[in-house]
């Protein structure tokens, strides 16, 4: 199993810790285009561990394009318009921040750059029942 | 009822550690002490007395550790259920390197520690008697966030005898001991070519223990990437004794 599994377990262990014992939650997940998240495995996944603690989950996922900035010249591109090799894509999914090994400012060649939106998984909203 | 907003990777920070007994970070505020050889022979040696080890580099920016242990970084770690650390002379071992392989990777604070999240969101220890950590020189992003992410954790400061050093690890030593019990503290020499008490009355300034010298080996860069010639410098042999002191709870 991919270790969008692990990151299913942060989300269902995020719940667990704040939400108060229930027999339903409505998780809304936040996945940034860096990660690149399988939506369909951490769904999946989260559902089963949930079910495991006898609750029924709910997933809403939404998906946010990543935008990078440059710090140095401050220039603003969309990831899309980067094409990555497969290997390089994959690195970045297992942690985001590489991207600064395999990416420069297309402007000024800079890799002091930020992501300023879209990088990874994030938790909008927990409700239960 | 809704609540909103958060990173749940450090909810299951907790999770991963809750089968690893004792986490010893190697620290030094100070740079070139030989924080990283030490962290690997400090992990070779436990491992070599039958205790399940672990052993991670959270010099995020300037990994070296695989250097040290001559891991293979051409594949990524295997996945289940998270990232599971290859096995390296014995120690499970994990590092950014994986993943950024030799290039640069240039970040700022918050990026460091958002991959000190990630790192350790994903990484399936298992059950470890030990894990190690390499740790950046200076009292950065990396050291907070062991002091932060750790619940319990065994500073091991290592420290020469020039006085450079000794003014840094001063304030290393102020902080941890406002923030870390200091019976959980020890300081060891590394690179000594005396016995010279500097360091030794550094440790008793704190009230923390020293823990030993682990002599000046001019040779042992010639067996870093080699485990088993790691495992016969004379630096590995004082290294050994420390991690003996270690296994005993001293």
């Amino acid at each position: 199993m991919v270790h969008e599994w692990a990151l299913a377990e942060a989300i269902a262990d995020y719940v667990f810790k704040t939400a108060p014992p229930a027999k339903r939650v409505r998780v809304t997940v936040r996945l940034g285009e860096l990660q690149a998240v399988d939506e369909e495995i951490l769904e999946f996944a989260l559902r089963e561990i949930m079910k495991s603690q006898g609750i029924e989950c709910e997933v809403v996922l939404k998906r946010e394009d990543c935008v990078l900035k440059c710090r140095k010249c401050g220039y603003e591109w969309p990831l899309k318009d980067v094409g990555f090799e497969e290997e390089v894509r994959e690195a970045i999914h297992f942690v985001p921040e590489v991207v600064h090994s395999y990416l420069k400012c297309p402007r000024c060649g800079s890799r002091d750059f930020e992501v300023i939106k879209g990088r990874g998984v994030w938790v909008e909203e927990v409700g239960w029942e | 009822m809704m609540i909103a907003q958060s990173d749940p990777r450090l909810a299951v920070i907790e999770r991963r550690l809750a089968r690893v007994a004792r986490v010893v970070p190697v620290m030094s505020s100070k740079g070139g002490v030989g924080k990283t050889l030490l962290s690997c022979l400090l992990a070779l040696a436990l491992s070599e007395r039958g205790v399940r080890v672990g052993l991670l580099d959270l010099d995020v920016t300037n990994p070296t550790a695989h250097v040290v242990l001559g891991a293979d970084l051409s594949k990524f770690p295997e996945e289940d259920r998270g990232v599971v650390p290859p096995s390296v002379g014995g120690v499970k071992f994990m590092s950014v390197a994986y993943y950024s392989r030799d290039n640069p990777l240039p970040l700022r604070g918050w990026e460091i520690d958002n991959v000190v999240r990630e790192v350790l969101a994903v990484t399936i220890w298992g059950d470890l008697d030990f894990l190690v950590i390499d740790t950046p020189p200076g009292i950065g992003d990396e050291v907070l966030d062991v002091l932060s992410y750790f619940p319990k954790h065994e500073p091991l400061v290592v420290a020469t005898p020039s006085p450079l050093t000794v003014a840094s690890v001063r304030r290393l030593l102020k902080l941890l001991t406002e923030v870390v019990e200091g019976e959980l503290i020890r300081v060891v020499e590394n690179m000594a070519r005396s016995d010279s008490s500097t360091v030794t009355d550094l440790a008793k300034e704190f009230r923390v223990k020293f823990l030993g010298r682990v002599c000046l080996d001019e040779n042992v860069d010639e067996a870093v990437g080699d485990v088993n010639a790691l495992r016969k410098s004379r630096m590995y042999g004082d290294v050994s004794r420390i991690a003996e002191k270690l296994l005993k709870g001293s």
